[in-house]
């Protein structure tokens, strides 16, 4: 308990946060289904374009930042450990 | 002229230049035709011969093309497939067309295999990569390495079957239309001349190619000899854009989706466009406000908007300087075709006067697969000189100088994301969720999708929820189908003679709608 710092675990809840909006609303409450972070969701159809709104539109509202057009890219967003990533960067700037 | 012989035809003129560009890969005419004729001759080994039908279903790639030309050079007669099909769909088309042989890649080889138990007959399975869902499978390797498949003397013409493409009709199941070589060969040979398309065209489409306007994509390409560029979705329209400026692309064919999505990006730098020379609209009407905005934000581009169905391909488009005085008009036939708007006896309407839009040409299809009477309900004889038109189902009117405008669609089919959604097909899954009593699906504006659909859902189980209906939806539905909006009634809107309306349930949602759609 003692060895995990601040950070961890708000690391540990913004991907909990990530991975349960996922579920609900791409898998439709379904949480039976393999889902590993570093899993991509567009080639394994688990969004389409009006998905990855949706999931921008959440990510600006939960996380309080603006997405910006350009950072709406695969390398930002097509899996739960890479949208992990971009939230963290973003929240350190 | 057949269509593999245009592949056939740049290799030879043009071999070395850029065909295909996916991903990190580039394919060169020579080597596309190259890699296409041994994929035939595996094809062939394995039993496929002309006439056979084969399935390809596929992510767009260039597997995917080279699979598309391979039917082609053996023979055979393609079945493209969209690629979030579900096992349901591939085994009503296992069934419905009895194909020899399926294409496919590993991501969908478990759709695949618990299809293929619903079709008693041997089916060939080709994949990209080994899974284990399908050990039996043949691969891509061991195929890329039989010996080309040149010419050969079947008997093979232009009149043959080149593709089924399964469309959904407005009641029962889905229909295949029959395109012939000759009519592929007349249609985007057509589009080429409008578009006025050369060897120096860069298309970019993140169309399906299973989609009858992503496949013009690339016969078009091929018979200009144009590069085009495949992207397998729209998902990431930054990275899109990115690729189309880093690729220095030229064409660019748009739904009315993609442009919802387009216009409203914030700060969208339209130098990312600047090599753009034309953008195509198709698949449904794009809204006169969008095409102003597009026009104003693209304005080095040519705007085309253009209108079809699956039965003809492409019938009209809008010349692109006819865009400032008729903007809402889809235009004149395309080259070559004709397209005109009649009565109810089939002769030509007044002008300005709502009718059908009547097709006929070398690109309308031969009929739908193995359904007489809807074929002959929608190819019908010339009131006079007895040849076949198409009778589209939609209406439209032309003005005095014969332009034509889309009015609306005879049936209900709904038009979300460019795509059909018969209501009845998604009725059928809603029905069949245990606790469902009953269930009417419309299609109400949305301002990205066009149409969304939405579902009015009368419980039998007070306990279901709208999630467990969505996740019912999704498993048995592509994803295009799923509705998006679910309301649970308490009764269906009926007519006073107590027939279901979905015109009604229709005015129902404008009457409640809320902030949430």
């Amino acid at each position: 308990m003692m060895g995990n710092t601040g950070t961890e675990i708000m690391a540990d809840d913004t991907k909990t946060a990530i991975r349960a909006f996922i579920i609900e609303n791409f898998l439709f409450g379904d949480d039976n289904q393999p889902l590993p972070d570093d899993m991509s969701l567009i080639d394994n159809d688990l969004v389409d374009s009006t998905g990855i709104l949706e999931l921008v539109g959440y990510i600006e509202k939960e996380f309080g930042f603006k997405v910006e057009d350009r950072e709406i890219v695969p390398a930002n967003l097509d899996s739960i450990a890479r949208i992990l990533a971009y939230v963290d960067s973003k929240r350190a700037k | 002229m057949r269509l593999e012989d245009h592949l056939r035809a740049r290799a030879a003129d043009a071999g070395r230049k850029t065909a295909l560009v996916c991903g990190d890969r580039r394919i060169s005419y020579g080597e596309f035709n190259h890699s296409a004729e041994r994929l035939a001759a595996a094809l062939a080994a394995a039993g496929v011969h002309r006439g056979d039908r084969v399935l390809v279903f596929m992510d767009n790639g260039p597997e995917a093309a080279l699979s598309i030309f391979a039917v082609w050079i053996s023979g055979a007669v393609l079945v493209p497939v969209n690629p979030s099909a579900k096992a349901g769909r591939i085994a009503f088309l296992l069934n419905h067309c009895r194909p020899t042989a399926i294409v496919t890649q590993s991501r969908l080889a478990p759709v695949v295999a618990d299809a293929a138990q619903q079709f008693p007959a041997p089916l060939h399975v080709l994949l990209t990569e080994p899974h284990p869902a399908l050990p039996n499978a043949a691969l891509f390797a061991s195929a890329l390495l039989a010996e080309p498949m040149s010419t050969i003397d079947d008997g093979r013409q232009e009149d043959d079957l080149a593709t089924i493409l399964y469309t959904s009709g407005s009641t029962g199941d889905p229909k295949g239309v029959m395109m012939a070589h000759a009519n592929l060969d007349a249609a985007a040979s057509s589009i080429v001349s409008y578009l006025e398309n050369t060897t120096d065209d860069i298309i970019l489409s993140v169309l399906p190619l299973s989609f009858g306007y992503g496949l013009t994509q690339l016969l078009t390409a091929v018979f200009s000899g144009a590069t085009l560029i495949l992207e397998k979705s729209f998902a990431f329209p930054y990275a899109v854009f990115e690729r189309l400026r880093d690729e220095h692309a030229t064409g660019f064919p748009l739904v009315p989706s993609m442009v919802a999505m387009m216009l409203q990006m914030k700060d969208l730098d339209p130098a990312l466009f600047a090599s753009l020379r034309y953008v195509t609209s198709a698949a449904a009407p794009l809204p006169v406000d969008h095409i102003r905005r597009l026009k104003d934000f693209l304005p080095g581009a040519r705007l085309y908007s253009m209108y079809g169905q699956t039965e003809c391909i492409r019938a009209t488009y809008l010349p692109f300087e006819q865009l400032e005085t008729r903007p809402g008009s889809a235009g004149i036939a395309i080259p070559g075709m004709r397209a005109i708007v009649v009565d109810e006896a089939g002769k030509p309407a007044e002008s300005d006067t709502v009718g059908e839009l009547v097709v006929s040409g070398p690109n309308v299809m031969r009929g739908y697969w193995e359904a007489p009477e809807a074929t002959a309900m929608a190819l019908r004889p010339h009131p006079e000189t007895g040849a076949l038109r198409l009778h589209t189902g939609d209406l439209f009117t032309a003005d005095a100088d014969g332009f034509l405008t889309f009015i609306a669609r005879r049936d209900d089919i709904i038009k979300s994301r460019g795509e059909k959604v018969p209501p009845k097909e998604v009725e059928t899954v809603l029905h069949a969720l245990p606790g469902v009593a009953e269930a009417l699906v419309a299609g109400v504006p949305d301002p990205v999708l066009g149409q969304a659909i939405k579902a009015f859902v009368v419980l039998a189980d007070a306990n279901l929820t709208e999630r467990d209906v969505l996740r019912h939806c999704a498993r048995h539905l592509e994803d295009y189908m799923v509705p998006k909006v679910i309301e649970f009634v308490t009764a269906l809107p009926k007519t006073d003679s107590g027939k279901l309306s979905r015109r009604l349930a229709t005015e129902m949602h404008s009457t409640r709608k809320g902030p949430d759609v």
